[in-house]
């Protein structure tokens, strides 16, 4: 995962040194190239915060307002750097308020190393203060977890953590260190991780498995590419791109998918899923090949999987051989890192056009268009639309900024009309659905990618969730965008409540704060804006500003997220109003 | 949906703490019961072997080994039908030692169940049988009529008919 050379991975020590367990695990997090990490003091990490006060001109800390925070940060920072990102805490507490992200992280492949203090060890199981049991309640959450008694077990677990994180299908790791173990003097020498013995990160590329796939490529009529997540995890944009241009192939993407390509790209179809794209929705029903890369087939993306693509062959492109027939039958499955499949993939492939093919899309996204996102994004009637507020930011950001959004409709509107240029410039909880990641995730992403505007996209429900990270930015200066799509309600769920329970409201109307003033009270630029006239003046400023700044655009109480597949419904019954 | 059926899993791993609930978790969070769980030392020094008996679908088999081949610290993972497999499960009864000299039938039931006796002393003897589950419950229900002090029996442990190639894989991982 890791895509820049970090002057201090070159001097990964080598020489034996005898030192505390504590200042041990800050020489491992700078031999690992780490420069910031996100986390909250405590009695069993406070050893390792004192190093961290000695450290802090090379490790910068980031003192978030609540650990979810800190893991949402680090999610964050490491979406859009590809580096792993890091979060610490301290035990109880501490620890089980890391647990959100990191469910957050294991679902949507994101690296991240978690360290967490933990009570003395001849305290272990003695219910002694803030202890809780940190291995057994992240086990069903991380891709794997350790507790360290022994300050000589810090270089050797720290290794493994990084790599494990990073390598293969990325994840969360949780390593939970005991306050004895922090103190203890030791021998220190590390020495980078490269293979772990019964872990196989990247299954081999199988040469028949690419000639089976590239031969019903080239043989298809109305081949159809999904592609997800796993082109940017597995840095094969350029690879992609190549294989989409050369095989002529409609490309369609899942929510962590997008921005592997640019929007704009000609073979670029839009989104497919529940509030995806009518074109590659509908037609995904009708494909004679359906090309699956990088993606794990989630409800969200099939809805009824008995009537999904039962038309088409389908070739999954995968790293995690457990994905594989898992939702989706696979009648090809190519075993393998993005990057090396596609690479393989490409000079077998014919040159195509597939021109009436992909004119489906076209007229399909004329209708869509005509029906549902000139309304979003051009509205003629007097309420704002989160459309229009979308339109307002891609035309300052031409496709540049990163965007990072809640969950809810906020969210499907952000990743439906948001322009993308550059890979990596989606950063939202796409698979655990967790309100409240936004805000302390743009924190992360800003400084993952300090050169890039990061705009935060978030619903007036989950700004609530984690708003307390206003104190964050307010401390760290760092100068993120706050868009809040303020319709006082918990729009999706009174969507649903709309659609399928008779309009039964049940608490889903929000009597909102002052948010301007809540903003201003951690002294962020703020505005609101109630009014067509005043957004786009509104959106220029927020851009244009140097520090952080918070926009709350009051938006149509009621309206709707469409397209819309039903919860079991076919992708072919996809509705339009 | 095709049958449910009963299949051995066998899991073979690294030996460190907290695996054990790492690999349960993931029938758990599935609703899969156990319906038996062994852990023990495996033919490779270092590495552990879980036999894990449950009940489902082929279909559904071959998903959960796929969950347990993701887990960092599990080498390989296999499941087998009854047929494909040697396996046997083994108990232990403890009953009055009175019994044994006044129940004349108890000494039969000893000798064709091709029970052990372990160990006697004056109050009590233990009796050890391993074999099939239908054998042992056959000897749980002779046995009952007289009284047992206690009962225990164990984990399905197997081997497979045909070769595991774990050591072999381990030399592909060290490469």
């Amino acid at each position: 995962m890791e895509t820049q050379t970090i002057k201090l991975q070159d001097t990964a020590v080598e020489a034996t040194q005898r030192i505390t367990g504590k200042e041990a695990i800050i020489k491992c997090l700078l031999a690992e190239g780490v420069d910031t990490l996100y986390g909250y003091p405590g009695g069993a990490i406070m050893p390792v915060y004192d190093e961290l006060y000695k450290y802090r001109e090379q490790l910068h800390h980031v003192l978030t307002r609540h650990e979810q925070g800190a893991t949402h940060a680090a999610q964050g920072y490491a979406r859009v750097s590809g580096r792993v990102g890091v979060a610490i805490a301290t035990s109880g507490p501490g620890a089980t308020n890391l647990i959100t992200g990191i469910a957050d992280a294991q679902i949507d492949s994101t690296p991240m190393v978690c360290i967490t203090g933990q009570v003395a060890s001849h305290l272990l199981g003695s219910d002694a203060f803030q202890e809780t049991d940190i291995i057994g309640i992240s086990t069903p959450v991380t891709k794997w977890n350790h507790q360290i008694t022994r300050a000589s077990e810090i270089p050797e677990v720290m290794a493994k953590a990084f790599y494990i994180a990073k390598s293969g299908r990325p994840g969360p790791v949780l390593i939970d260190i005991t306050k004895d173990a922090q103190f203890e003097e030791f021998d220190f020498a590390y020495k980078k991780c490269t293979a772990v013995r019964s872990y196989k990160p990247v299954p081999k590329l199988d040469p028949d498995a690419v000639q089976a796939a590239a031969d019903l490529i080239n043989s298809a009529k109305r081949p159809m590419i999904v592609w997800g997540q796993g082109v940017i995890l597995g840095k094969a944009e350029e690879e992609f791109k190549a294989v989409v241009e050369k095989s002529g192939v409609p490309a369609a993407w899942t929510i962590l998918g997008v921005s592997a390509i640019p929007t704009d790209h000609p073979l670029n179809v839009g989104m497919v899923g529940m509030h995806g794209n009518y074109g590659p929705n509908i037609l995904t029903n009708e494909c004679d090949v359906l090309i699956a890369i990088g993606m794990r087939f989630d409800d969200r993306v099939t809805g009824n999987l008995e009537t999904y693509a039962k038309q088409a062959k389908v070739i999954h492109f995968e790293i995690d051989p457990a994905e594989v027939n898992k939702n989706v039958n696979a009648d090809v499955a190519v075993l393998g890192d993005s990057k090396e499949s596609l690479a393989a993939l490409l000079p077998l492939l014919e040159k195509k056009e597939h021109t009436d093919w992909h004119n489906r899309f076209k007229e399909m996204y004329q209708i869509e268009y005509d029906k549902i996102i000139k309304n979003d994004i051009k509205p003629e009637k007097e309420g704002l639309t989160m459309g229009e507020v979308l339109e307002g930011i891609n035309e300052v950001s031409k496709g540049e900024a990163v965007i990072v959004s809640d969950v809810g409709q906020h969210q499907m509107i952000a990743c439906r009309y948001a322009k993308f240029n550059k890979s990596k410039s989606n950063v939202t909880s796409g698979g655990l659905g967790t309100m409240g990641f936004a805000l302390p995730a743009a924190i992360g992403a800003k400084m993952g990618a300090p050169e890039r505007p990061v705009v935060a996209i978030i619903g007036d429900g989950g700004y609530q969730m984690t708003i307390q990270e206003l104190g964050t930015i307010f401390q760290t200066k760092v100068p993120v965008k706050i868009v809040v799509l303020n319709n006082d309600f918990l729009g999706m769920v009174r969507q649903w409540q709309q659609l399928f329970f008779d309009r039964r409201y049940a608490s889903t109307e929000l009597i909102n704060p002052d948010f301007v003033a809540i903003a201003k009270g951690y002294f962020i630029d703020a505005k609101r804006v109630t009014k067509r006239d005043e957004l786009e003046g509104a959106i220029a400023e927020m851009m244009a500003a140097e520090g952080p700044y918070f926009l709350e655009v009051k938006v149509e109480k009621e309206d709707n997220v469409f397209p819309m597949i039903p919860t079991g419904a076919s992708v072919s019954d996809i509705r339009l109003e | 949906m095709s049958e449910t059926k009963t299949y051995t899993v066998s899991i073979y791993t690294e030996n460190n703490i907290g695996l054990l609930n790492r690999i349960s978790a993931i029938f758990q969070r599935r609703k899969i019961n156990i319906e038996s769980l062994n852990t023990s030392i495996s033919e490779i020094e270092g590495v552990s072997r879980f036999t894990i008996v449950i009940n489902l679908t082929e279909e559904r088999m071959k998903k959960i080994i796929g969950q347990l081949e993701k887990q960092v610290e599990v080498i390989r993972a296999f499941y087998h039908t009854d047929e494909e497999t040697i396996f046997l499960e083994t108990c232990l009864f403890k009953i009055k030692s009175d019994l044994l000299f006044e129940e004349r039938q108890i000494q039969n039931i000893i000798k064709e169940s091709n029970a052990r006796i372990v160990t006697v002393n004056k109050e009590f003897f233990v009796l050890e049988k391993a074999g099939r589950r239908s054998e042992i419950e056959l000897l749980y229900r002779e046995l009952s009529a007289f009284g047992i002090m206690q009962f225990v029996r164990s984990g399905r442990i197997a081997v497979t008919k045909d070769e595991m190639k774990i050591s072999t894989l381990l030399k592909e991982f060290a490469e």
